[in-house]
């Protein structure tokens, strides 16, 4: 009963979300501020995890392939494989939505119980298009690109291995790279990417939103807001491979 | 002026507003004062619709905000100015940029109008030297005053305040009050005011509506307060031992 009760309420949210904005040119000032604010600001922490991610994917890989009939070019095969389908988007947008959904459910929920929202309505401004489409939006067109920057920065992760470790030799991380590609697993990263931003954005502006009470719950708004849209992410990534890949 | 009918407001089981009546005079300060938790901040929030009430209506110059739909509900939002009890003002927003935001969603004005609007509501309530200051930058009262100055960026022809004076020295909260009733007077708006300050509802008073059990006590002026018969109320008004000793004095 309860979680009808709150997928009605986020279908209402969104409703109202998803409403033409009043001012255009505030909208895009906000869009602006999102974008660098969600975006942008995610960069920092994708370089570095992603970096390491490839890294130890290939050493993990390397150090399962020690069969001698295996030849060395698979361990780059399947380096490059695991961070375009799972590493690039899946583990990306989990932890996008620890650091940056937290921040979104704060942000909002410290406005509602300081009344910032109730200023807006009384104002008569749609409170929720004017603080949460900007966030969404920036979210969906900054991610693709966060994406792909994982995935060329987990494969130089995997590169860097190849020079510095007795692994493997360049040579073989490169063909292993090249070894089958098909661009359509990059297209299918990309797409759950967009779901992923939109859940992340969505689900912890809903919690932020709808908080009651104090700062203390503000905190576990955060939380909520990270919990369901780590699941979410989960499920929906089932969902998607198993509409794109089989 | 706001006709308020018979409104009553439901939360789960409890039932916060009964039936309450009351008329919020054009040109005058309309105080609504009782206890906490009696429903005074309920009863602001359903006359402003951001509580729908269960029954009754609530007439702004004979147009009913509970049959409006959405439309006409943002169309009267434009008329109304409201001041939080924390000043709700946005924290990544400076002063100025606060008075500006209501004036970029509503208005066509020109950069050039819109900082001249900013100036005269800056100027009415008495902040100088301040606009580009952040909310945290400034003092309680100085947010207070930033918040009203919001409040009438749009020019409203009906004003609410939610416990104005909440957190602010005795000098500072005469300021604010005497601020409160000099917009009131000078524009002619419709202001109703939530309090449990008995200093303002001495001091700027003039109509009063006595909230206790969540339905409507009493109604009268400042002057008729201190000589109710009106139980409820009198333990309100002569709670403290300041008010004890002026009402003994005037016996």
């Amino acid at each position: 009963m309860k979680l009808l009760f709150h997928i009605g309420r986020y279908a209402l949210l969104l409703k109202k979300v998803f409403a033409k904005p009043q001012k255009f040119r505030i909208f895009f000032i906000q869009l602006l501020k999102e974008l660098d604010k969600l975006g942008v600001g995610s960069v920092s922490i994708v370089l570095i995890i992603t970096f390491f991610m490839g890294a130890v994917v290939t050493i993990q890989t390397a150090a399962n392939m020690s069969n001698p009939l295996l030849p060395k070019y698979l361990i780059g095969f399947a380096t490059r494989d695991s961070i375009i389908l799972e590493f690039s988007s899946t583990v990306t947008a989990v932890i996008l939505a620890g650091i940056m959904g937290s921040n979104i459910s704060s942000e909002i929920g410290n406005m509602r119980i300081g009344e910032q929202i109730d200023a807006m309505e009384i104002m008569g401004v749609n409170s929720a298009n004017h603080i949460i489409l900007p966030k969404i939006l920036s979210m969906i067109i900054m991610m693709p690109f966060l994406v792909i920057i994982a995935m060329a920065v987990g494969i130089f992760g995997g590169l860097v291995v190849s020079l510095l470790s007795n692994a493997l030799t360049l040579n073989d991380y490169l063909e292993g790279l090249q070894y089958d590609f098909s661009a359509f697993k990059v297209l299918y990263s990309i797409v759950k990417s967009l779901v992923f931003a939109f859940i992340i954005t969505s689900v912890s502006s809903y919690h932020g939103f709808y908080v009651r009470g104090g700062a203390i719950e503000v905190g576990k708004a955060g939380s909520r807001g990270v919990i369901y849209s780590i699941i979410l992410i989960l499920m929906s990534n089932l969902f998607i491979t198993h509409l794109m890949l089989t | 002026m706001i006709e308020i009918n018979n409104i009553s407001k439901t939360f789960g089981d409890k039932k916060v507003l009964k039936e309450v009546s009351f008329i919020i005079e054009q040109g005058k300060t309309n105080l609504i004062i009782g206890e906490s938790g009696m429903g005074k901040s309920v009863f602001l929030k359903s006359v402003v619709g951001l509580h729908p009430v269960d029954n009754g209506n609530i007439l702004y110059d004979g147009r009913d905000l509970t049959q409006m739909d959405d439309k006409e509900l943002k169309a009267l939002r434009q008329e109304i100015g409201m001041v939080f009890q924390g000043g709700a003002l946005f924290n990544s927003s400076s002063v100025e940029e606060n008075i500006r935001f209501p004036l970029d969603m509503f208005t066509k004005m020109s950069k050039k109008e819109k900082q001249k609007r900013i100036d005269f509501c800056l100027e009415h309530v008495n902040i100088e030297n301040s606009n580009h200051l952040f909310p945290s930058e400034i003092s309680g009262g100085m947010q207070k005053r930033v918040a009203i100055a919001r409040a009438i960026a749009l020019n409203p022809k009906y004003l609410f305040f939610d416990e104005p004076n909440s957190g602010l020295d005795p000098k500072t909260a005469i300021v604010i009050d005497n601020l409160i009733l000099s917009l009131t007077k000078e524009f002619d708006i419709t202001t109703m005011i939530i309090t449990h300050d008995m200093n303002s509802v001495m001091e700027i008073g003039e109509k009063i509506m006595f909230v206790y059990d969540g339905k409507k006590w009493w109604e009268g002026t400042n002057n008729e307060i201190f000589n109710t018969e009106n139980k409820e109320l009198n333990e309100f008004v002569f709670a403290s031992d300041l008010f004890k000793s002026i009402k003994t004095i005037n016996q």
